[in-house]
């Protein structure tokens, strides 16, 4: 009893500072939540009671350990009825604290009995292998997509992130292109119907180009309806070349393996879908260029034109000048009739006196003077014997 | 005609003008058609605006579309 009271009375006294258990249990709180990122844990159920307000509660344990957990109504809705006692499963959550108790909890969003992935890995081998025989995931089938998509189907929920993605890189990269969206549910119950229906209404859409499915990230579970073997096979039959966009990194859907691209996510799956319009914009410049480079061309061409044209022009003067040196020929030959010496072919005869002149009355003959004769071969000399 | 087929017959004017085998008449031809339609090309890219349109089913399983505002 004095070492304790000895003890008490080393210990330093209680300050101002001394802190209200609420001011605690929040320190503690933040610590813990603020730490943790959401993670599977595998163990088995204890004790789990649905409350009327829908809530769950149960502990999970393995051999060494065990847990309180919470599952609040919007994530319990989804799991189905509440596992008995002993059931494996896998739980996804994240550690948090009760403040008004100061009890340390898991906040479970999904519940996966481990015998249900079992099955469900078992049901798409199953899927997997009759689509292989089949030939859905033949490499020689996949189709190339088109450059310059205009009409794009978009097979997803009308209100989901994966719509407004490829929405807002479509109008970024390819302003000029057409959205038609194909609603349907991408999780839960009759979803997969609703994507098969869905694909299929793309075939009666006309001027489609090419069609994306997809949806945005999820967990394993709410990808399920991608792995259908309907909604594989109705993919298969769209017309035009199809891309799978399930925003899941790590599992690859069946549809990924069906469709003729593979996108990790929506938003890249658009960004396959269209050209970006700077990279065009760019390409049409060139082509401006080369055009222009043309005229340069036209010019040149204009030039031989000119030359054949001079050519041409050349060739008709030549034709000119022939016609005038026949015609003056012609009028050379005409000359030459006209010539009086022709007359000299008939018989007349020309008397020429010795400076050439034409010798044309009795008076230019003088008694004994010499003259010439000019008859058609050739002249004679002459003299004037008798006037 | 699709903004694919206009820079298809744009390429396949350039290709043609640049083979140079044509005459006069026709290189001019198609030189101003290829102006004409850089001209529509770049026009149509810049003025352009994303068209968003849903698909609605009638009861008689007819099919009809509506503009959508995302």
């Amino acid at each position: 009893m004095t070492d304790a009271l000895a003890r008490a009375v080393a210990m330093p006294a209680p300050t101002d500072e001394v802190c209200s258990v609420r001011d605690l249990v929040t320190a503690v709180k933040r610590l813990v939540e603020g730490e943790f990122m959401p993670v599977w844990v595998r163990g088995e159920i204890l004790q789990c009671k649905a409350w009327s307000s829908g809530h769950w509660y149960f502990t999970l344990r393995d051999a060494e350990s065990q847990v309180r957990c919470c599952m609040w109504r919007m994530h319990a809705a989804r799991a189905g009825t509440p596992p008995a006692d002993g059931t494996e499963v896998f739980v996804l959550g994240k550690p948090g604290l009760y403040e008004q108790k100061g009890e340390f909890q898991f906040i479970v969003s999904r519940l996966v009995p481990t015998a249900a992935i079992g099955q469900q890995q078992q049901e798409l081998e199953r899927i997997k292998a009759v689509l292989q025989r089949d030939g859905l995931f033949d490499l020689a089938r996949k189709r190339p997509l088109p450059e310059f998509a205009s009409t794009i189907a978009v097979v997803t929920s009308p209100d989901g992130a994966a719509l407004r993605d490829i929405v807002t890189v479509t109008r970024r990269r390819w302003p000029c292109a057409r959205l038609i969206v194909v609603g349907a549910r991408v999780q839960g119950d009759g979803a997969a119907e609703e994507l098969a229906h869905a694909l299929r209404l793309v075939n009666q859409l006309s001027d489609v180009d090419l069609c994306i499915v997809g949806r945005g990230g999820g967990g394993r579970e709410d990808l399920a309806a991608f792995n259908a073997e309907a909604v594989c096979r109705a993919l298969a039959d769209v017309r035009v070349p199809t891309i799978s966009a399930v925003g899941h990194e790590i599992d690859i859907s069946l549809t990924d393996l069906v469709a003729d691209l593979r996108a990790p996510t929506p938003s890249a799956a658009a960004e396959h879908a269209v050209p970006d319009l700077v990279d065009v914009m760019r390409q049409i410049d060139d082509v401006a260029a080369r055009l222009a480079g043309c005229l340069g061309g036209r010019t040149r061409l204009i030039a031989e034109r000119l030359a054949r044209t001079a050519d041409r022009l050349h060739g008709s003067m030549e034709t000119v000048l022939e016609r005038r040196r026949n015609q003056v020929q012609r009028i050379g030959a005409q000359l030459d009739a006209l010539s009086p010496l022709q007359i000299l072919g008939r018989g007349y005869v020309v008397a020429l006196g010795p400076d050439g002149r034409t010798l044309r009355r009795r008076a230019d003959f003088a008694p004994g003077a010499p003259f010439r004769l000019r008859l058609a071969d050739g002249d004679v000399g002459a003299r004037v014997e008798d006037r | 005609m699709s903004i694919a087929e206009e820079l298809a017959r744009l390429e396949e004017i350039v290709r043609k003008l640049e083979a140079d085998d044509l005459d006069l008449d026709a290189a001019l031809a198609l030189f101003e058609e290829g102006v004409a339609r850089l001209r529509t090309a770049r026009e149509r890219l810049s003025a352009a605006e994303l068209k968003v349109q849903s698909v609605l089913e009638e009861a008689g399983g007819e099919i009809r579309l509506a503009d959508l505002d995302v």
